[in-house]
This record gives structure tokens, sequence and C-alpha cells, in this order.
């Protein structure tokens, strides 16, 4: 058996600063790169903006989960108390709504605490242990003071030379191919 | 992050910026890479400091004797403590709510002032988080060890069962096992999120295979992308919008355990925020003592400022004044009732059995905050550290006089009694301390008491310049 030859996942460029980072980034957005990715210490918003990346869908996601967590919450506590085990206590009501409501609150706020949590890893795509970009060197600088910008291979205005010839006018520290 | 005007922008207004000028949240020099080593090494080093073992020794000696407390109280029963009919809960709810109170500063730190773009929460949140989950956990133990048979303590949640019961829901105990555990999910939700980026960091950094491992699992392959920065940076977000009501709301749930009872000093509609101010008050007396000494041994002076001291004790008084408020409070309620028992209660608090505990308690809560209304009072290292010290104290002293003191005499004269600690209360106390101490001593060596990637954001070259990024 053959092993296959690497493939190439794309081209990335190593910078000092946050600002040439994202310098480079708008430049590339703005040549038509749109398969972009950028790796820093810390969150850059303007970072963000310069690759395109406009909204994400995780706060309607955390509605969602606080909404169900509420209905959850007070149907468990109607169902327990009025259908399930009614208990007479002195003849007053057993829909006795506002007693309700603080395992109603919550209840929504775990279950939104927890959408938020674990939305955030899945659309994040994590747990994820292997990923190409780690097979870049020195990227290990990216959990401390370097930043890096990644046009990905997929991306159709992509050609290794021209892209890379591209990214070494934005005045890099270094420019290498990632191999997947 | 809000900016500072920068001088030359305004130099008319020069002389009044800098009288303005606070004092910076990290001291001057450092680079996104010494910021980093900085902390990081204090967990990746090989070397402990001898000091660091002699504190958790005695930490694990005190768990040691929880542990054995532990053991002897299953063993024998509940007897073992000083509860007695009336004063049905002593130590274990005193010291449920003491814990609990603790733990509040570290959701408000990393929550509350998040939203209120506090920048200087950002070196003393992680530590302040920590010190919520260890202080939930010391809580916790109280509540199911005084329900007398921990392994059903299961039985507090709703699930189907062979004998067809459901917990209460009208009762403020349960409201409290939702709040509790909620807590607990949602801090170590929070916390382990903060975490993710720095053990990336600690994974890229880590020399030892084993180290690399651990610390590169924990950080389920985190790469610093945009794209992930970008929803990163919504949960956080997201989660202080969600941990800063929780947090009012776990309070005012113990005191509902309280006011919603019909007994006189319990009784009182003060009792939410009262509590409120309580916890908040008691929290950063706490983080004022844990962070004291911690950035003395370690040498984070340029990370734990100053301003983070006095800022700290700003709060303490903002919320000690709250509290002074709510002694008043039920004081003037007492008498405005025209109620025989809230009379007697206050009177009883005041001049009866425990009238020491009542004027320690005003000593340390009341009178002491009172000398942070000083400059130089805040500006005193030291002192700060016995004024938070004496805080904790009468933070306890509080739950003391409003939980016995109102249990041992309350409407019949015939069943009045007295209440003191056994020694097996005592010892559950001090271990529960060494507990809460030996994890924060393991905290601060293996994983980084300060977030690494907020402290790059707080530094100045962490900003984009727009006119250089135009030139490029």
């Amino acid at each position: 058996m053959r092993t296959p030859r690497p493939t190439l996942y794309g081209v990335i460029a190593e910078f000092d600063t946050p600002t040439a980072v994202v310098a480079a980034a708008r430049r590339a957005y703005e040549e038509g790169y749109r398969k972009m990715d950028a790796f820093t210490p810390y969150p850059i918003e303007e970072l963000t903006e310069a690759i395109g990346i406009r909204h994400t869908r995780l706060p309607l996601l955390v509605l969602i989960g606080g909404i169900v967590g509420a209905l959850v919450g007070y149907g468990l506590q109607y169902w327990a108390s009025v259908i399930y085990y009614p208990l007479n206590v002195g003849g007053r009501p057993l829909h006795s709504w506002p007693q309700f409501i603080p395992v109603t609150f919550e209840m929504t706020i775990l279950v939104a605490a927890l959408t938020a949590v674990l939305g955030m890893l899945a659309l994040n795509g994590l747990p994820q242990p292997y990923h190409p970009v780690f097979n870049t060197p020195g990227f290990d600088l990216a959990s401390r003071n370097h930043f890096f910008l990644l046009i990905e291979a997929q991306d159709p205005k992509f050609d290794s030379e021209e892209t890379r010839a591209f990214m070494n006018s934005l005045n890099p520290r270094e420019v290498t191919n990632v191999e997947d | 992050m809000s900016k500072e005007p920068h001088k030359q922008d305004y130099p008319h207004e020069e002389v009044r910026t800098a009288e303005l000028t606070k004092p910076p949240v990290i001291g001057p020099g450092y680079t996104f890479g010494s910021v980093t080593d900085k902390i990081a090494s204090i967990a990746l080093s090989r070397r402990t400091p001898f000091g660091w073992f002699v504190g958790f020794g005695l930490a694990f000696m005190l768990v040691m004797m929880l542990f054995y407390t532990i053991a002897y109280l299953v063993f024998k029963g509940v007897g073992i403590w000083g509860i007695n009919i009336p004063v049905g809960w002593g130590f274990d709810i005193l010291n449920f709510v003491w814990w609990i109170g603790i733990g509040h500063a570290g959701t408000l730190i990393s929550a509350i002032l998040l939203l209120l773009r506090q920048e200087w929460r950002t070196s003393i949140n992680r530590f302040a988080e920590a010190m919520t989950l260890f202080a939930v956990a010391c809580a916790g133990l109280y509540p199911l060890l005084h329900t007398g048979r921990p392994w059903l303590a299961y039985w507090l949640f709703p699930y189907p069962n062979t004998m067809q019961l459901m917990p209460q829901f009208r009762s403020p105990l349960i409201w409290d096992v939702f709040a509790v555990s909620t807590y607990a999910t949602v801090s170590a939700l929070f916390w382990y999120i903060g975490l993710i980026p720095d053990f990336a960091t600690l994974r890229d950094r880590a020399k030892k295979t084993a180290a690399k491992k651990i610390y590169g699992l924990l950080a389920m392959g985190w790469r610093g992308s945009a794209r992930h920065w970008h929803r990163y940076e919504t949960t956080y977000l997201l989660l202080a919008g969600l941990a800063t009501p929780l947090v009012v709301s776990v309070h005012t749930v113990v005191s509902f355990d309280f006011a919603v009872a019909v007994l006189p000093g319990w009784h009182a509609t003060i009792f939410p925020p009262y509590f409120v101010a309580g916890a908040i008050y008691s929290g950063f007396a706490m983080v004022m003592t844990l962070a004291i000494p911690l950035r003395k041994f370690y040498g984070l002076e340029d990370f734990i400022t100053l301003r983070h001291l006095r800022n700290m004790a700003k709060i303490m008084l903002a919320t000690g004044l709250i509290v002074a408020y709510g002694y008043m409070m039920e004081a003037f309620m007492a008498w405005y009732s025209a109620n025989t028992y809230e009379e007697y209660m206050i009177k009883n608090r005041m001049t009866g059995p425990y009238w020491y505990m009542y004027w320690a308690l005003i000593l340390c809560n009341v009178i002491t905050p009172q000398f942070l209304w000083s400059r130089r009072v805040r500006h005193s290292v030291p002192v700060l550290f016995v004024i938070s010290i004496i805080v904790n104290v009468g933070m306890w002293l509080e739950r003391y006089v409003i939980i016995v003191t109102s249990l041992h005499r309350d409407f019949l004269p015939s069943s009045w009694g007295m209440y003191s600690g056994t020694f097996w209360d005592w010892s559950m106390y001090i271990g529960t301390i060494g507990l809460f101490l030996a994890l924060l001593f393991l905290f601060i060596r293996f994983l980084p008491m300060i977030s690494i990637f907020e402290m790059r954001t707080i530094l100045p070259q962490a900003e984009v310049n727009e006119a250089e990024a135009k030139e490029v």
C-alpha cells in the first residue's frame, strides 16, 4: 500500500502584531478570498469583521434553550403537584403558580447556559484533537504572541503559486504551506 | 474595552486628565510573551515552591479531619452535632449560607463586572471563579450531610420512583436544591469555558509529555481560530448575562429558606436584598483575603495591583453599608410592627444570652468597614488584609445571630432552649476550610490562576492601530 501524498490544505502567513494580521486579512478579503481563517492568542474584534464573519446563530439557540428550560421547569412542577402527586394542604389550590417561579427560573438559566456552552463547542466543531493547521511550524506561538492568517485551498480563487506570492506581499514574518 | 483618552489628543485638558488618570490595571513594560510566560510558568514549573508544600500539607491535614468527622457523622448520625429542639438548624445551615455567600463574589467579578466593562476584573476573575466553585462544594456538603442519610440525597430531585413520591415544589428547601445545583453547574461551565484558551497555551508551552497530553485533552483542540473566538466571545457574554440574575436568585432563594417561615427574626421582606448584599460583602472579603498573600508569594503585584485592592475595598464598603442598613431595618421593623414577638426577638438579640454575638457582629460588620472611608486605609495592604478577615468573621457571626438567636426563643417560653456547637460541629467547619484551601492550593499549582488570554487583551499593544493598518 502506498502512503497517500499529503494534500495541500492552504497557505498560512505569520505576523508579529494584531495590526499587521488585520491589515493582511482586509487585503485578502479585498482580493476576493473568502475561505480564510485567522489564529490569534486573544480575540480581535476587527479581525472577525475583516475575514467576513457576520453573525452567529448562537444567541438564537440560547434563547430557545432558555424557553425550553422554562417550559420544562414549569411543566414538571405542574405535572408533579397537580396531576401526579396532588397534595391537599388546607384546601389551598394545587396549581399554586407563584410558588413555581423560583424553580422555573433556575431551570431557564440552567438549560440556557448548557445550550450556550454545548452550542459553542458544537458549532466550533470541538473537541477536535487533530487539525491540519497544527502542522504549521511555530504554530504553538499562536497561543502566545504570534498571529496567523490562513487561506484555504478550497477557496475558489486559490492557486498555490499565486496565493503564496500574494501572502508574501503582505509583509509577513513567514509564509508556509499547510499540509493535510 | 474602554480606552483611556490619550493625553496628546486633548492637550488643553492635560492637567485635568493627569488628575483623573487612574493607576493602571497592569504594571508597565509587559508584552504578550512575558505575560504568557509569567503566568504559565507558575503552573508548568517543575519545582514546586517549599511554601506550597507547607500550605497544602496543613490544608490536607484539615481535609483528613473533615473525612474523619464525616465518617463518624455517618456512623453515629446528626446527634453528634449540637442541634436540638428548638434549634434544629445550627452550624450546618450557618456554614452552608456562609460558604454560598463567599462564592458569590466570584460570579459577581466574572459576570457582573464583565457586563459593566470593568477592565480591572481581568486579573482576579479566574481565581475568584475557582473560589466560587470550591466554596459551593463546601456549602453543598452541609445540607447533604444534614439529611442524615446522604446516600439518599437523590430523593431531593424529582424522578419517577417506586414510592410514587414527588418533592414538595412549594418548599424553599426544594428551590434551594435547584438554585444551588444550577449555580454549581453554571459556575463550573463559566470557569471551564474561560480556561479553554489558557489550556491551549499550557499545551503549547508544556515540556513534559504527560502535561502536554492532559492540557491538550482539556483544551479540546482549541487553536485560536477567529471563527471560534467570535462564538467564544458571544458565549462568554451570554453566560455572563445568565449568571448575573442567577447569582442574585441564589442568595434570594437561600434567604427564602428563612423568610418564608413565620419565625420572628426570619419572616422579613428585606431578607433577599440584605442576603445578596451580605453575600457579595463576604465574597469580596474572601477574595481580598486570598489575593493579598497570593500576589505577594507569587510576585504578581504587577497583575493584581493596588488599584484592584482599592476597588474591592470600595465594593466592600458599599455592600457593608447595605448590610448595616439591613440590621437597622430589622431593629426598626421590630419596633414598628408593634408585635410582641418581633419586639422580643430584637431585645433578645441585643441583651439576651447571645448578646456578645450580636455586638461582635456589629463591631465586625458595621464598625470595622467604616475605616475604608479613609484613603490611607484603602492604600495599606496589611490593614486591608486584617479588615477582610474581620469581615469574614463578621459574616459568620451574622448567620449565627440570624439562625441561633431567632430559633432558640420563639413564641412559647416553655419551648425555649439554648444551643452551642459541639466538637464535631467545629471539626466539620474547620475541615471544610481545609478542603477549600487544599483545592485552592491544587488550583494555583496546576492551572493558570490569572486568565492569560484576557491579560493579553488589556495590554496597550493589543489594540489594532487603524492608522497603521491602512498603510499596509
